[in-house]
């Protein structure tokens, strides 16, 4: 018995200019990729319409002044719950960016280290070098101190 | 009928329509297992006896009995809430869940789709999830659900760091972003990576952990400080998509682990012909012992304090992480 084979290599046909064409579908498995993904991004969403969907048939809706004030505790709210909070987060927030992009920058280096050598680990040990200088300087600066 | 189907299935729209009814079916039924193996479990751990009426025998129908009662359940937006982002919260959080599973190998090509950025997309998916607990927390218009969102926010892309930095070694050992050719890299090495990226391997399980809000790092739905923080105002089966979410994200992060560190569908020994059928239940065994220990940890440790736990990320691993792949690169390249 074959295993039913889940289109890994799907049969392909190679155009003049280099191009691939999936033979069935006359699409580029490229394309393919993010036709499956994009499928399984709106499965997603309508899993959650079919279920709340049910549900609304089933469930009962008789919504009570009290019923739809926010919860604080058992006691009526107080005042906006959007209130005016601290957000020490931001800092974090523009850590993450650099880092983020930093991490962005090690993938397809990570990738090509085989080619690149010693020349590539010793570029890299820098600019993680010159990142962590920057790590160093925020954690001195306090962005971790809890008052 | 096996050649019939093999046809069938090399037709992209079959097949693709095969996948969404499989990880349509996929979902809720992981979502009920790892439930009902936390409740058991935490009872278990707790000298308690857990779920026992439901179903007859053991309880087994519990989870599917709380799915037929969340159905009954009121669906309560409050007055103050911002009802569109409210809405749109949940879907975004199941779509990251749903669409993270595309990656996943459970065989040698059984593959939702093999993407050539596989490692790559994975995270930055499951990040999405972060910007729906962001605006669940936003929207809710509760001063809890609020600072739950704020937190939640913070330690999310906090952990996201480590998360993504600690994959690097994997990718690099294996020279592709590729999931299954990350595991076909690991058979032909003929070692599982773990051996090599333990420390990849302990910082993405951290980070895993801290992605998940689970206990030790749950300080954003704190049941005793924050009444659940930004799921406080959801009730009924919007709730649910959370929990749901949650467990089955569990499976998700745990079988990438297992295909970035524990060598996926291989086991060493078991011939290639054999593996094609014994795979997903190798990934699925493997997946479930991570899984697991997930549980295990949250009887284990107690919570972190907000700052303890920003500083475990920033200070201690990140550091690692990035000491971690300068030595993966020496090793590569060196050795």
């Amino acid at each position: 018995m074959t295993f039913p084979n889940f289109d890994l290599k799907p049969p392909v046909r190679i155009l003049a200019r280099g191009g691939v064409l999936s033979t069935l579908t006359g699409m580029s498995p490229y394309f393919e990729s993010y036709l499956t993904v994009g499928a399984f991004a709106v499965l997603g969403a309508i899993l959650v319409m079919v279920m709340l969907g049910i549900a609304a048939v089933l469930r009962p809706t008789n919504p009570t002044t009290t019923k739809m004030l926010t919860y604080e505790c058992g006691v009526d709210p107080v005042g906006s719950g959007w209130s005016q909070s601290y957000v020490r987060y931001y800092v974090f927030g523009l850590l993450f960016v650099i880092f983020d992009v930093e991490a962005v920058f090690i993938f397809p280096w990570a990738i090509v280290l085989d080619e690149l050598g010693t020349f590539g680990l010793v570029e890299m040990s820098i600019f993680i070098g010159i990142l962590i200088l920057g790590l160093v300087y925020a954690i001195r600066k306090g962005v971790l101190r809890w008052e | 009928m096996s050649a019939f189907l093999s046809d069938l299935f090399a037709n992209f729209w079959v097949s693709l329509a095969g996948k969404l009814l499989l990880v349509a079916l996929m979902i809720p039924l992981v979502g009920m297992v790892i439930g009902y193996a936390e409740m058991k479990l935490s009872a278990k751990m707790q000298a308690r006896v857990g779920p026992y009426f439901a179903g007859g025998r053991w309880g087994w129908a519990q989870l599917i009995a709380d799915g037929v009662k969340f159905f009954q359940k009121e669906d309560l937006i409050p007055e103050e809430a911002d009802r569109p982002v409210f809405k749109i919260a949940p879907v975004l959080v199941l779509i990251s869940t749903v669409a993270l599973l595309v990656v996943i190998p459970f065989g040698p090509g059984i593959i939702f789709r093999d993407l050539s950025v596989g490692v790559f997309y994975a995270l930055a998916i499951s990040s999405l999830s972060t910007v729906g607990i962001l605006m669940a927390g936003w929207s809710s218009g509760n001063k809890y659900s609020l600072m739950g969102g704020l937190r939640a926010a913070g330690q999310l892309i906090a952990y996201e760091l480590p998360l993504v930095l600690a994959v690097i070694g994997s990718v690099m050992l294996a020279g592709t972003m590729s999931m299954s050719g990350i595991v076909e890299a690991q058979i032909e090495a003929g070692y599982p990576y773990l051996i090599i990226q333990f420390v990849g391997f302990g910082i993405f399980m951290v980070a895993a952990l801290a992605e998940l809000s689970r206990i030790p790092f749950d300080m954003p739905i704190a049941e005793s400080e924050l009444v659940m923080g930004y799921l406080t105002e959801y009730s009924g089966f919007r709730f649910l998509f959370f929990f749901l979410a949650e467990f089955a994200n569990m499976f998700t992060l745990s079988a990438i682990a297992v295909t970035l560190f524990l060598g996926g569908y291989w086991l060493p020994g078991i011939p290639e012909d054999v593996l094609a059928y014994a795979g997903p239940v190798i990934v699925l065994a493997k997946t479930f012992l991570l899984v697991f220990a997930m549980i295990w940890f949250r009887w284990t440790f107690p919570r972190f304090r907000e700052d303890q736990l920003q500083s475990l990320a920033w200070k201690w691993l990140i550091p690692l992480a990035l000491a971690n792949i300068i030595i993966t690169g020496a090793f590569k390249v060196y050795l």
